[in-house]
């Protein structure tokens, strides 16, 4: 591909596998399997009970997989908020804080959780048990507010059903 | 099945996976009527009831489809990104109907000749990725997708895709790049997607929703969709209602109901109404003028707003202004994709702004800087992303300045007063 091109003429055809002739036999062969590769991401990041990030090792496996260079692999999973590639906690926290979670009280659930957990935003728990993230929109603000733990959706609980709940998963086996 | 429901109609099954009970209420009777005519009598059916896409933008679906042009090789994409906060209505059509998304995405790609469809389901909906492929294959089963649809030469297959979380893969080019494992960057159109979408290839990108409300239009005709809603938009809408309202959730009405009616039909507003949000966080922050708003794409446009998702986030007389400014600016300096400086940059100065206020350390020139910065982004922002912060920000400062200017100076003499 031509390096003087323009950057976004150049990146327009490469994102619609236009890319020149040279190119085109290399982007025929992994054109199939790249779209499954997000999903690849989700398998290997949740590849074990209580694993919720992607290792360096695992990301250079994939990059050879999907012969994507490391350097754009890394790109393209940091751009994804649902990817980590830091050690997070067994469970992922995730709350929501959209305007209807907002207004209808994720403030106070973030308040709560600080406490209770020691950590803010984008931070791991000592015993790893869990990690605190800060979301734009869970999409089901008809119960707002929300929060995910993992895959699933957690609404309506009061903030004691939300501590017997971590309480539990803390001490749940991996 | 009354006139009025559609959607709703098909989301009251027990149990949605069970494809007998779809088909006994009338399910798939789109796809074999669709079957017996010519995929360009099918387009001009949908030309003629009116559809418009349900994403966001409004365009005319029939149109999208008859733009569908060039290689043999063609994708349908169902948009199932639903990321715009306070819209939850594509989750509970894939939830409550998904065979209902199924048939339309047979329809839709009998009609454009597409081989191979994909539904993009946002990372955030795990639950929705798995039920969706156990519908496909009940329907693979059943006939109704796969090789020799209902006995016919005509073949598609679909599959499922999650997204990794990305606000602005919701926009179509943005998602097809997602689609194809890359960084979900938007790109400039033309060309559409319908000319060069995936690999290339053409490709139409439709909503959940648009998609859902296809088989009605084969079903019952052009004519008895168009008939209903607004002569510019006509047809069904589902509205994701929630914030301060008795009854949050979703509701499906005509185009052209105003949000009176449609708060009306939610239990009414939980105390005082001050504002409401609609279209999304992309969408203008209305006073209470916006209760007598007909609901449609065009008089959305005329209201200085737009119909967007048909989200509506009410806020009654508890809500801190600054705080939805707050909120707003953050969302959108972590949701910028950052390919673009205007906007990378824009976003991230408005959400340092609005943080000070919030926060109570604000100034009151932030008010003009978040003007003038918005006054470029808006010209120079590569995507609709950065553009689109207009709305809210200057709906905003245009109708909730004042009280903002108020909390700014509150804050100061609170300062100068314990000194």
């Amino acid at each position: 591909m031509a390096k003087n091109g323009s950057r976004k003429a150049e990146k327009t055809d490469e994102a619609r596998g236009n890319t020149s002739a040279a190119n085109s036999e290399a982007t025929e062969t992994h054109r199939k399997s790249r779209d499954t590769l997000l999903f690849t991401l989700h398998e290997i990041q949740n590849r074990s009970p209580g694993k919720t990030w992607i290792t360096k090792e695992e990301l250079a496996g994939i990059a050879q997989e999907y012969g994507i260079p490391l350097a754009e692999l890394d790109g393209i999973v940091s751009f994804y908020t649902m990817f980590s590639r830091e050690r997070r906690g067994r469970h992922v926290i995730r709350l929501c804080d959209s305007l209807s979670c907002r207004i209808c009280g994720s403030l106070d659930i973030y308040r709560h959780l600080r406490k209770k957990l020691g950590i803010s935003r984008g931070m791991t728990t000592g015993d790893g048990a869990f990690s605190l993230e800060v979301v734009n929109c869970l999409g089901a603000c008809s119960t707002s507010p929300n929060i995910m733990i993992d895959d699933h959706l957690i609404s309506g609980l009061s903030l004691e059903e939300i501590d017997a709940m971590l309480d539990r998963l803390a001490k749940e086996e991996v | 099945m009354s006139n009025m429901q559609h959607i709703t109609g098909f989301a009251t099954l027990e149990n949605p996976l069970d494809i007998e009970s779809f088909i006994a209420k009338g399910g798939f009777s789109g796809l074999h009527r669709a079957l017996a005519m010519t995929p360009l009598e099918v387009i001009s059916e949908v030309k003629r009831s009116g559809l418009r896409g349900r994403g966001g933008a409004g365009f005319p679906t029939g149109l999208k489809w008859e733009s569908v042009s060039g290689d043999d090789e063609r994708y349908l994409v169902c948009n199932a990104d639903e990321g715009e906060p306070g819209t939850f209505k594509d989750r509970f059509v894939l939830e409550h109907a998904p065979f209902l998304v199924l048939e339309g995405m047979a329809i839709a790609a009998y009609a454009t000749g597409a081989q191979t469809g994909y539904i993009y389901v946002r990372g955030e909906y795990p639950h929705v990725v798995a039920s969706l492929s156990s519908a496909i294959s009940r329907a693979v089963k059943a006939g109704y997708l796969g090789a020799h649809i209902l006995g016919s030469n005509f073949s598609f297959n679909i599959e499922v895709r999650k997204g990794g979380g990305s606000y602005v893969v919701g926009d179509e080019t943005a998602l097809l790049n997602s689609l194809m494992g890359n960084r979900g960057y938007p790109l400039l159109k033309p060309p559409f997607p319908t000319e060069k979408g995936l690999w290339g290839k053409p490709t139409i990108v439709n909503n959940v929703e648009t998609l859902a409300y296809v088989p009605y239009i084969l079903t019952q005709g052009a004519e008895a969709f168009a008939s209903i809603g607004s002569p510019d938009s006509p047809g069904l809408k589902l509205f994701s209602i929630s914030g301060h309202i008795a009854h949050p959730g979703v509701y499906e009405f005509p185009m052209g109901t105003t949000v009176r009616e449609l708060a009306a039909a939610a239990g009414g507003i939980l105390g005082n109404l001050k504002a409401v949000q609609i279209g999304g966080t992309a969408g203008p922050i209305f006073d209470t003028a916006a209760l007598d708003y007909p609901l449609d794409f065009v008089s959305m446009r005329k209201a200085g707003g737009a119909l967007g998702s048909g989200a509506l986030v009410f806020m009654n007389t508890t809500v801190n202004m600054a705080h939805v400014l707050e909120v707003t600016m953050r969302f959108f300096a972590e949701e910028s994709c950052g390919q673009c400086f205007p906007c990378r940059y824009g976003t991230r100065q408005l959400a340092f702004m609005a943080n000070k206020i919030a926060s109570g350390q604000g100034r009151l020139e932030y008010l003009d800087l978040m003007r003038d910065t918005i006054h470029v982004m808006v010209g120079a922002s590569f995507c609709p992303f950065g553009q689109s912060i207009a709305f809210p920000l200057e709906s905003l400062l245009d109708r909730f300045g004042d009280e903002i200017v108020s909390f700014i100076k509150q804050q100061e003499f609170l300062k100068e007063a314990a000194v």
